[in-house]
């Protein structure tokens, strides 16, 4: 009697019906994934952490460095010294991008030739464009190990990746790209806000 | 009334309704494998073994971890000295880790040896690659727990990789992240990946690598299918029963093996800074990055062709590049033998060549980068691509010897 019943089965609209339960349920399965994938992304409270830290410049030295943390990051405030800021222009045709123009890397008021918004302060996010260390600061001038053509800047321990005084990277290093200079302002003459662009409160 | 299998009594009521004795027959006692196997055929029964140990004392150490940002690392002290016994079963663990990727490499390097990955046994291949896929992963997700310097910075570094991907990489580490930095939310969902997703997915994998090896069966020393050469019950002549004949061969080669593996656990379980790393002593900072950044011993190859690399994208797509490349193994060996037993002097010479420069990259991943190590680390690089790349034609240059009819004591 089986034959009796492979007759009277519609072949054609059993496929179709087949495949058009598939592809309904298969887009179901997509909308399900959705939430499943974006769990991953940031929680409310990781984006909102991200808030604004304050800085007291007014006992830094020249040359001296301070960290602060920001977003989890290390947030670095050097004050340059007059002979390091003079140096800056001479370095230019080693670097890689000189003139800042990876807007990516910098707010518009600190696409210049120091990076800032004060030449004597620079404000940078101390993480190598490489893989995300955190370089050392060397501002000495020709250390033994790191050469004699050496002008004072940041070393990434890492992988070897050098950067200027302005955190402007050096050709033929892994880094691709300058050190981020996060979005910051001056409060008074002596404070510096880092994470907002102009002071709203 | 027996069944199909022919048992009676309570068995053969089970096997009315379980395959029990079948499948104890199809993978142990009438599973016949070649009868010339030698020292290299250990490291399949060992890789099971220290997964099982990383089960085991895996289970046990979630007890007492704790996965956040503020407790990690405070918890894992309090294993090692608070808990009774934490410190063995800690060791155990970081120590079967270890010891995981060394049974795992020299059981890969037994493929290359005898050819094993050629054909009909592709997928056992495959299987096996994308076990090592997802050790790899699991592995770098558990050093994470610790949340010591070396974890916290090496996590930084290798989810750093994902943004060379042009257009979506920095989307993509943030999203892998679940912050702007590695941060808690990482810790936490990584140790949910290794605990309990990445497990599943491995014990599966091996599943897959066993069934697909009992399909085909092994292959042997000399690469001789000994299925070609059957007495008159269909049993291969060079074939002897899984069980008891390797099972026990296999313990033997345990208890060899866990005498090493108690000397490191008593007596070296840092091993030198190689195996738990000297930075990782010292807690989590998101603001200092160690001096000298390696990744633990199984990776320093692939970090090495990584740093060899002046080009952030470029050394992304070598370091990938270099474990991808193991996949297509059985379609770039063109030779007409299996084993190295009757390969020529080309294939010898190209395998000799890869497995020093493998070694020296190992060597040279652990260390901080100077230019002369650089260029090393380069033409070691160059070294091991082109064993793969031209395996087609060395392969089929070689001249190979005469493969026998059956297996042979050597």
């Amino acid at each position: 009697m089986s034959s009796f019943a492979a007759d009277n089965i519609d072949v054609r609209r059993r496929r179709f019906l087949t495949a058009a339960a598939t592809v309904v349920g298969g887009v179901g399965v997509a909308y399900l994934a959705a939430p499943f994938l974006v769990s991953w992304s940031p929680s409310e409270r990781a984006q909102a952490a991200g808030a604004p830290v304050e800085v007291d410049i007014s006992k830094l030295e020249p040359g001296q460095l301070v960290t602060v943390e920001w977003r989890g990051k290390p947030v670095w405030v050097v004050r340059r010294t007059e002979k390091q800021l003079e140096e800056l222009p001479t370095l230019d045709d080693q670097l890689r991008d000189p003139y800042s123009e990876v807007t990516t890397q910098q707010p518009p008021y600190a696409q210049n030739q120091d990076r800032s918004l004060k030449p004597e302060y620079l404000v940078m996010i101390g993480i190598c464009t490489h893989l995300g260390c955190s370089p050392t600061y060397r501002p000495e001038v020709a250390p033994e190990d790191l050469g004699a053509s050496w002008r004072g800047g940041f070393f990434c321990p890492c992988h070897g990746s050098r950067f200027d005084m302005a955190g402007r990277v050096y050709k033929s290093v892994p880094a691709p790209t300058n050190m981020p200079v996060p979005p910051h302002n001056y409060v008074t003459d002596t404070r510096i806000v880092v994470g907002v662009d102009t002071e709203t409160a | 009334m027996a069944n199909t299998q022919g048992t009676t009594g309570l068995l053969g009521w089970i096997d009315d309704r379980f395959p029990l004795t079948k499948m104890w027959r199809e993978h142990m006692g009438a599973y016949y494998a070649p009868k010339n196997f030698n020292i290299w055929y250990y490291f399949g029964a060992l890789s099971l073994l220290v997964l099982i140990n990383q089960i085991v004392t895996g289970v046990w150490l979630t007890m007492s971890y704790k996965p956040s940002a503020a407790e990690a690392f405070a918890s894992v002290e309090y294993i090692m000295r608070d808990v009774p016994w934490g410190w063995l079963i800690r060791y155990m663990h970081s120590t079967g880790a270890s010891a995981f990727f060394i049974v795992v490499y020299l059981h890969m390097y037994r493929g290359l040896l005898y050819g094993s990955y050629k054909g009909p046994r592709e997928l056992i291949w495959i299987f096996g690659c994308l076990i090592y896929v997802a050790l790899m992963a699991e592995a770098f997700m558990g050093y994470l727990l610790p949340w010591g310097q070396m974890s916290y910075w090496g996590a930084q570094v290798i989810i750093s990789l994902f943004g060379a991907i042009p257009g979506i990489g920095e989307d993509l580490t943030l999203w892998i992240r679940g912050d702007y930095v590695v941060s808690d939310a990482t810790l936490n969902r990584f140790f949910a990946l290794h605990v309990i997703a990445l497990p599943i997915v491995l014990l599966g994998l091996v599943v897959a690598h066993i069934l697909a090896l009992h399909e085909v069966g092994s292959n042997n020393p000399d690469g001789v299918e000994i299925k070609k050469k059957k007495d008159e019950n269909g049993i291969p002549l060079d074939g002897i029963p899984f069980h008891p004949y390797y099972s026990v061969k296999d313990l033997f080669g345990f208890s060899v093996f866990f005498l090493f593996f108690a000397l490191v656990v008593f007596f070296a379980p840092e091993m030198g800074g190689y195996f738990l790393e000297h930075a990782n002593f010292v807690p989590a900072d998101p603001l200092k990055t160690p001096e000298h950044i390696a990744p633990v011993w199984y990776f320093t190859p692939f970090y090495a062709i990584l740093r060899a690399v002046p080009d952030k994208l470029g050394g992304v797509i070598a370091m990938g590049g270099a474990i991808v490349v193991l996949f297509l193994l059985p379609w770039l060996d063109r030779s007409p033998v299996k084993s190295i037993r009757y390969r020529g002097y080309l294939y010898k010479g190209a395998l000799a060549a890869f497995t020093v420069a493998f070694l020296i990259l190992g060597y040279l991943g652990a260390l901080p980068p100077s230019p002369g190590r650089t260029l090393l680390a380069q033409l070691c690089s160059l070294v091991y691509f082109l064993f793969f790349f031209l395996m087609p034609i060395y392969t089929k240059m070689d001249t190979t010897k005469a493969v026998p009819e059956r297996v042979t004591y050597k």
